[in-house]
């Protein structure tokens, strides 16, 4: 507050600080420094932490420190009547800096120890900081966002509040169309989404169901090059999936000019549209409902199917009486999550869209080049959020009422009864053609690369587009890269490297409090966090957009606003596989640490850490994964400094050089292998003779 | 004061709108042993763990050596827990184990393993130190958990259920054991169960507790000979509970009479089964005889109701079906309400 610099500079450490600033004019910075300071003094006082001054005392200075970043904007006040108190006021300020950010943190800090004094947390001083850090993370960078663009759908062009033009907006035609059912043309843009979403999520449920049945219930052969295949797409960059399709399927693709020859089918465009993206979409849920399916169908116990075969029933009366309706509340999961997916999609429409809009890409394109309209970003964002959350309502709820996971602690005797031959032949069926288009499409990402033109059908060999994108050469000055794609390969490397430490240590540490702290409001805390996982990457996008181009926190174009964009779009993830872990340790243990003097901070480090090794290093490889693969969110964060792999593989797609994207794509992916590999070498996977270890105690073989 | 070691006042803990500690003050001597005693969900191990800091009261104050701690983090008061499940780290081996504690309280770590040492000597483990806990037997891994919480000397030793994963025929071993171990140290310990024998077997002191409340507090013998509530009379041991009226210094229930001096009203007692004694010939029938190896078990109905009575095997067997006559002593007796 005093010594470091208030504003954000363009150097690390220079300009004034508050207290500097405060007498030279932006007096609204005084009261702040004042109480913050007094504050700071209090904190030295013994005692000072169960006393009520304290309390109000950080209370006041960070509603101050808050308020007056938000009264005074970039170009002056927010709101009229300041400049009468504060003349300079009229001029604005910048962002946040340094100081503004430590002094944040140090009131969050204070805050957190007097509520630990207050029983906050069983009055555990670490969780309870924890909390309230992470509390402030969620309503900055999630919550706070939403509010912005959820503003910014009712302001107009011009700046004013404008209801009229929400309503425009939000009941225009070219949204709720329903002639694509008449026959008269396209539908609206939400009617696509919702149709587009609806059959991708039923397919893919579908082929899932297939697999899950196949890998769980039968002998069939090819178990594990299916489990193998069904991990590909998690680390495929998703629009590649659409490129690969196009490559295939498009008007001068490989397939297309096969048909044309053998059979003379006149080469069409019919793959760009709801067809395409439907192929595409498939493709890649496919695997994730697959996941979910299977573990419902493990989870449930045989016995029971034993019951119904000991009762009379035959094979298929069974499957249809007993496993069918175990499965259900799977099935619905699995289709809801497909269809949220789908929802968030966005590589894949807009590679393979053609005319056939759906609402993220729309979003993108309101506010990409020269039609830049954040209102009706704003308002498309919302009413794609508002679907995604009705859908991921609807999954919560079934999985809290409905699901019947037969799964005990004792040990489940009896063989999961097979699959009735009709069903297994059907699901074979339907799996045929799905691994030989997964194998064509990644025929196609790996050697489309090193041929000369794969979309024009030259399939001469050639190193070119890897020379294009990544030649480099030692000279005089070491090395140097002259690759087009250098800058943003190196740039999503140092993203995804800094992004994935700090989203784990984000979501296990958030794990850890929703499993085992107890604190006011905890409900919320944890909906909070799944929340941040319903939102749709575009909007998240636009969100940031609208929340951080303009002061207090003025973070676009940085590198930092990546870092943070992936933390917390994927801290869920670590935390739902930190819950996980923690759900198979016996929680007294880390009491006895507790007992013996260890606090929060000390327990977490000695013994909750080692034990959930493998959840650390899952949350770790997806963390970095997901920020190398993703696009939607950052298509809308990048810059010209700071570009990412997929922006930039996205811009050569839409300038058709398809050769150089796939090239691209394949070395993206062969690195991520390289880098996850890299992962367990250093996290390890040091698992301690499972189960009975973990337990704390559990029968010992006696000496 | 001084020789307070752990105090509740008014004690109340809430989770949501469900009441687990309902208002209970009570205080525990230095060097004492005291058992908490109640079926399942009557607050026991709450208790136990508003000792220790793993929850926080709701309301009153929690006291250790006449310090408020109400609002101390357990990490921040000085207690040894041992564990139901033991709750040993898996990845560290026995010494680690046992000094953890001197180790993260700031201390040295040669001194600390010193100590713990020391400590795992005196019960019996020197020569185990480098064991990770999944290669000891259960009873072994007891004692690890025990040597764990007292390296720090605590102020007070808090068992939970300490015996629930010991071998039936351990038990009486481990137990005694326990008890050796908490006089030889001094320490002042807090002992959970749900079993009435191992409570009136290790305990200086009881507290009966259900529903969140404490039923009674007193001596193994006290709770045994002078039940204050139906419910103790019942939990500890076997009883006979009666409805019946007092009048003028004489209990009757139907046609049973006994002299019992208190005031007139109706009025419930308790009659131990070993206390009646049975004679052939007489108003009540012998309903069943249950041979137990030391003792006979008799149901007799009678006109108060069927009553079970505990005979030693030295005495002649009644068979089921025969006439036999009761006898109870005035002192046996005991008004519980």
């Amino acid at each position: 507050m005093i010594v470091l610099p208030w504003y954000r500079q363009d150097g690390l450490f220079s300009g004034a600080s508050a207290l500097f600033q405060g007498f030279g004019g932006n007096a609204w910075l005084l009261p702040g420094v004042v109480l913050a300071l007094a504050s700071a003094g209090l904190s030295l006082q013994p005692g000072w932490r169960k006393g009520t001054a304290a309390m109000v005392l950080v209370v006041a200075s960070m509603a101050l420190l808050v308020g007056q970043g938000f009264a005074v904007g970039l170009n002056g006040p927010n709101w009229p009547g300041i400049v009468a108190h504060f003349p300079a006021a009229a001029e604005g300020q910048t962002g946040l800096g340094w100081g503004g950010f430590i002094a944040g943190l140090a009131l969050l800090g204070l805050l957190s120890e007097l509520l630990a004094a207050r029983g906050f947390c069983r009055g555990e001083r670490f969780a309870s900081g924890a909390v309230v850090i992470i509390v402030a993370l969620l309503v900055l960078f999630v919550f706070f966002p939403i509010l912005k663009l959820g503003s910014a759908a009712f302001i107009s062009p011009d700046g004013g509040f404008a209801l009229v033009e929400f309503w425009g907006r939000l009941s225009a035609p070219e949204l709720w169309r329903l002639n694509c059912f008449q026959g008269t043309g396209r539908c609206g843009v939400v009617i696509n989404t919702v149709i587009l979403g609806t059959l991708a999520a039923l397919l893919s449920t579908l082929l899932g169901l297939a697999l899950a049945m196949l890998v769980a219930r039968t002998n069939f052969r090819l178990k594990r090059t299916l489990r193998a295949i069904s991990i590909l797409p998690i680390i495929t960059p998703p629009f590649v999936v659409g490129v690969a399709i196009i490559v295939l399927f498009g008007r001068t693709g490989v397939l297309t000019q096969l048909g044309a020859d053998i059979f003379d089918v006149r080469p069409t465009r019919w793959v760009y549209g709801l067809p395409g993206i439907l192929m595409a979409q498939v493709l890649a849920f496919a695997p994730v409902t697959f996941l979910v399916l299977l573990g419902t169908l493990e989870a449930i116990n045989p016995t029971l199917e034993e019951a119904s075969t000991t009762l009379g029933a035959r094979p298929m009366k069974t499957f249809r009486t007993v496993t069918w309706p175990l499965l259900r509340p799977g099935l619905a999961a699995a289709f809801l999550l497909a269809f949220i997916e789908s929802l968030a999609d966005f590589g894949n429409p807009l590679v393979l869209g053609g005319g056939y809009e759906v609402l993220s890409t729309k979003i993108f394109f309101a506010v990409v080049g020269a039609r830049y309209d954040l209102g009706n970003a704003a308002t498309l964002a919302m009413i794609l959020l508002s679907l995604t959350l009705v859908a991921f309502w609807l999954q919560m709820r079934w999985l809290g009422n409905k699901s019947y996971v037969t799964v005990t602690g004792k040990s489940d005797a009896g063989l999961a009864a097979p699959v009735p031959q009709v069903i297994k032949v059907a699901a074979i069926a339907l799996i045929v053609p799905w691994v030989a288009f997964t194998i064509g499409v990644y025929l196609i990402v790996v050697g489309g690369g090193f041929v000369t033109d794969v979309g024009r059908l030259d399939l001469s060999p050639t190193f070119s587009h890897i020379v294009t994108a990544f030649s480099f050469e030692f000279g005089e000055n070491g090395l140097r890269l002259y690759g087009s794609a250098w800058d943003s390969m190196i740039t999503t490397l140092w993203v995804s490297a800094i992004a994935a430490p700090l989203t784990t240590v984000i979501g296990i540490l958030t794990a850890w409090l929703v499993a085992r702290q107890d604190f006011a409001g905890k409900k919320a805390f944890e909906f909070g966090t799944m929340l941040s996982f319903a939102i749709p990457g575009t909007v998240v996008g636009v969100s940031y957009v609208a929340a951080f181009n303009v002061p207090p926190v003025d973070i676009t174009g940085t590198m930092a606003i990546l870092v943070i964009c992936f933390m917390f779009r994927n801290m869920p993830v670590g935390m739902r596989a930190g819950m996980a872990a923690l759900s198979q340790i016996d929680r007294s243990m880390e009491e006895a640490s507790q007992t013996m003097g260890a606090g929060g901070l000390a327990t977490l480090r000695n013994v909750v850490l080692p034990l959930i090794r493998p959840a650390i290093f899952t949350a770790l490889v997806y963390s970095f994964v997901t920020a190398m693969t993703a696009v939607s969110a950052v298509i809308f964060l990048v810059s010209a400094r700071h570009n990412m792999a997929t922006a930039y593989i996205m811009g050569r797609v839409e300038n058709g050089e398809y050769a150089l994207a796939i090239a691209y794509s394949a070395v993206l992916m062969l690195v991520m292998i390289v880098c996850v590999v890299l992962i367990q070498f250093v996290v390890g996977q040091r698992r301690l003779g499972r189960r009975k270890e973990l337990q704390g105690a559990g029968p010992a073989p006696a000496e | 004061m001084s020789d307070t070691a752990i105090e509740f006042v008014n004690v109340i803990k809430r989770y949501g709108s469900a009441v687990a500690v309902d208002d209970i003050s009570f205080s525990i001597a230095k060097g004492e042993l005291v058992t908490f005693l109640g079926p399942s969900g009557c607050g026991k191990t709450t208790s136990l763990r508003l000792i220790a800091g793993l929850e926080l009261p709701s309301e009153g104050q929690v006291l250790i050596g006449g310090r408020d701690v109400s609002r101390d983090p357990a990490s921040e008061r000085n207690v040894g827990m041992v564990f139901q499940s033991y709750a040993l780290f898996p990845h560290m081996n026995v010494l680690d184990n046992v000094s953890y504690g001197p180790v993260i309280r700031g201390g040295n770590k040669a001194e600390a393993q010193a100590k713990a040492r020391e400590i795992l000597e005196q019960v019996g483990l020197a020569g185990l130190q480098a064991r990770l806990p999944s290669e000891l037997s259960g009873g072994q891994q007891q004692r690890v958990a025990v040597a764990r919480a007292i390296v720090q000397q605590p102020e007070v030793l808090l068992f939970d259920e300490p015996l629930s994963n010991v071998d039936a025929k351990l038990r009486r071993k481990v137990r005694a054991e326990i008890r050796d171990l908490q006089r030889r140290f001094g320490l002042t310990a807090v002992y959970v169960t749900h079993d009435q024998e191992e409570a009136l077997a290790v305990s200086d002191r009881i507290v009966v507790m259900q529903a969140g409340r404490i039923a009674q507090i007193g001596t193994p013998q006290d709770l045994y000979d002078r039940p204050a509530t139906p419910f103790v009379a019942d939990f500890i041991g076997d009883a006979n509970l009666i409805d019946g009226t007092v009048r003028g210094g004489h209990f009757r229930a139907a046609d049973l009479e006994l002299v019992l001096a208190g005031d007139d009203g109706p009025a419930t007692v308790s009659i131990r089964p070993e206390r009646i004694t049975l004679q052939t010939g007489g108003p009540s029938k012998v309903l069943s005889a249950t041979y137990l190896g030391s003792r006979t078990e008799y149901v007799i109905e009678t006109g108060a109701g069927e009553l079970l009575v505990s005979r030693p095997i030295s005495e002649p067997a009644m068979p089921s079906g025969s006439a036999v006559s009761l006898h109870i002593a005035p002192g046996d007796l005991t008004r519980v309400r």
